[in-house]
């Protein structure tokens, strides 16, 4: 449905995508993760045409994306990072404004409207100016406004950033009724738990590379499924198994050892995963473990 | 897709994109009346109560009142810079800081739209106070000939200004260089281009740089619909290709205009 081939985007000589290759299938809710400046808006920017690809291509339905494919345009519905709705105009105004660019007639933006107010859960505020709005109404009818035309194809771009933890749980009830139609959806975040919370199959992003591509089951499997957190003076360690006996074992052994405080043995998640991914340099086999096979990583706590 | 373009037959996208321009236009621009109006009759009254009061009638140039002379050239200017004002500071406002340009960028509407509709928005209301102005010359007593020619040419220096703020806002980087355009471009136009002063006075080699100007073929044409009635062909053809100009600088950065 989405292929991108070899996309690169330099600003100033910055590379900030770097030959992105990625095919998204139809109907597939697509995760795209990444710390912050990791390059995912610059990516879905470009799939909007709104910035311009330094080199490589966009395929969208087997069709070049360019600034003036209108057929393509019309079947995509974007929630950007930044909040562009018009201030000035009401809620309903700004959704019949996008309504009357897709070419939608009067009776049927109006039941949209209606509708839609309805979806996001917002029906009696639709006549005040978005101005006076929260951030999370605002993101809200953001994610109204591109449903609007109903689109095939969804980008979302960092759809919870800045919202609360019950705010953003709505959200994810909200989105997650969006792919039931069968729409196509790309997501990006930086919130891991969102992306494994939403997403049939999650790309990593760091620095503008691909850095890992699977289902988030694929992902942590691969990282090891299970995970044994050790507090060593401030320092957090993470050492993976491949099997939760390996894992209590390694715990048994710190135990005698007396090392065995504040030990925790759990599944792993897509954290560890991207933390493992990420932080390649502080990534190392631990000496008296490895006939354990576990791998080990070093970090304070990150903040993504 | 080609269901949804069984559904709307009749829409088609070059509508909807200048339709909905200026739709929304109209919307701010009518919640915003009474201000708007309030602030584009400020200058006018100035103006006139400076030529009118201040210099009085009594004095001739070029056979007529000072006043009957300097009004065409006053409206020549006000016109350019709400036209030009009107359309670049809310679009570079739009596409630099809201955003809201974006919403248009990615519709699935021709860039041909976007730029007609944008134009038109500023040149309609570049002719409102265009409007206001000549309302408040009647009201102070002043006796022009203004028929359908004069509004014609004024909406043209409308169009021409308008385009002319649409292309800045769209290539340049940040806001303050609006005001570079301001103070390098329009106000040394609202000037030198025979606004207040007859260009047979000037040096022959100065004044032919000053017929390169756009402003100088509106100030002169609507000086000669007004007080002569004779039809002032080169200021028309000077304008339509100014405003063409424009348009196609304008449709270019459409398509070039990034983030
Ligand atoms: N217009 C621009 N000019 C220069 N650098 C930019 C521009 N837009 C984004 N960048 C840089 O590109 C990098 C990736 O940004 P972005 O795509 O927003 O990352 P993400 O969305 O993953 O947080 C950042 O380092 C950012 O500073
Ligand atoms: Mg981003």
């Amino acid at each position: 449905m989405i292929v991108l081939e070899s996309l690169t985007k330099r600003f100033d000589n910055r590379t900030v995508v770097d030959n992105l290759s990625l095919h998204i299938r139809p109907g597939e809710f697509f995760g795209l993760l990444g710390p912050n400046g990791a390059g995912k808006t610059t990516t879905i920017r470009m799939l909007m045409t709104l910035a311009r690809a330094t080199s490589g291509r966009i395929i969208i339905g087997g069709q070049d994306m360019t600034r003036n494919a209108m057929a393509l345009k019309s079947k995509i519905g974007l929630v950007p990072q930044h909040i562009n709705l018009d201030g000035e105009l009401t809620a309903r105004e700004n959704l019949d404004m996008h309504g009357r660019l897709f070419g939608l007639r009067p009776e049927e933006r109006k039941s949209r409207i209606t509708e839609l107010l309805e979806f996001v859960e917002m029906p009696d505020r639709a006549n005040e100016p978005v101005r006076k709005f929260s951030g999370g109404m605002k993101r809200r009818i953001l994610i109204a406004r591109a449903l609007m035309h109903r689109p095939q194809i969804l980008l979302l771009d960092e759809p919870t950033i800045g919202l609360d933890p019950m705010t953003r749980r709505r959200m994810w009830d909200l989105v997650r009724k969006l792919n039931t139609g069968g729409q196509t959806i790309l997501l990006t975040t930086h919130y891991l738990e969102e992306a494994e919370a939403l997403c049939n199959r999650v790309a990593l992003m760091n620095k503008g590379k691909l850095v890992e591509l699977g289902t988030p089951e694929e992902l942590k499997t691969k990282v090891g499924p299970f995970v044994v957190e050790t507090d060593d003076g401030g320092l957090r360690r993470s050492h993976f198994f491949p099997t939760r006996e390996a894992g209590s074992l390694f715990i048994q052994d710190l135990q005698q050892d007396g090392k065995g405080s504040s030990v925790s043995l759990r599944a792993s998640n897509l954290e560890d995963v991207f933390i493992h991914l990420t932080s390649g340099d502080s990534l190392s086999m631990e000496e008296g473990t490895s006939k354990r096979d576990s791998k080990t990583i070093n970090h304070r706590a990150k903040d993504f | 897709m080609e269901q949804q373009a069984a559904k709307n037959p009749s829409i088609s996208p070059l509508w909807a994109g200048i339709s909905t321009i200026l739709w929304q236009e109209y919307l701010i621009f009518s919640r915003r009346f009474w201000k708007n109006t309030a602030s584009t009759m400020v200058t006018p009254i100035l103006y006139l109560f400076a030529f009118g009061f201040g210099l009085g009638r009594g004095i001739r140039f070029e056979g007529v009142s000072y006043l009957e002379f300097v009004i065409p050239g006053i409206v020549a200017l006000s016109t350019m810079t709400s036209s030009f004002n009107a359309v670049a500071t809310p679009l570079n406002i739009s596409r630099l800081y809201d955003k809201t340009f974006e919403e248009y960028l990615t519709a699935p509407i021709p860039m041909i739209s976007l730029t007609i509709g944008r134009i038109l928005a500023g040149a309609f209301r570049g002719m409102f106070s265009g409007l206001v102005m000549l309302a408040l010359t009647m009201v102070f007593g002043v006796h022009l000939h203004i028929g359908g020619l004069f509004l014609l040419l004024l909406f043209l220096n409308c169009l021409v200004f308008s385009g002319f703020g649409f292309w800045a806002a769209l290539t340049i980087q940040s806001h303050s260089e609006i005001n570079k355009f301001n103070a390098f471009v329009i106000s040394p136009m609202s000037f030198l281009c025979g606004t207040f002063f007859s260009l047979q006075n000037i040096p022959q080699f100065l004044s032919a740089f000053l017929y390169i100007l756009p402003l100088t073929h509106t100030t002169n044409g609507l000086r000669t619909l007004s007080l002569t009635q004779t039809f002032p062909l080169d200021s028309f053809i000077a304008l339509t290709l100014y405003a063409l100009l424009f348009f196609g600088l304008g449709l270019r950065a459409c398509y070039q205009v990034e983030e």
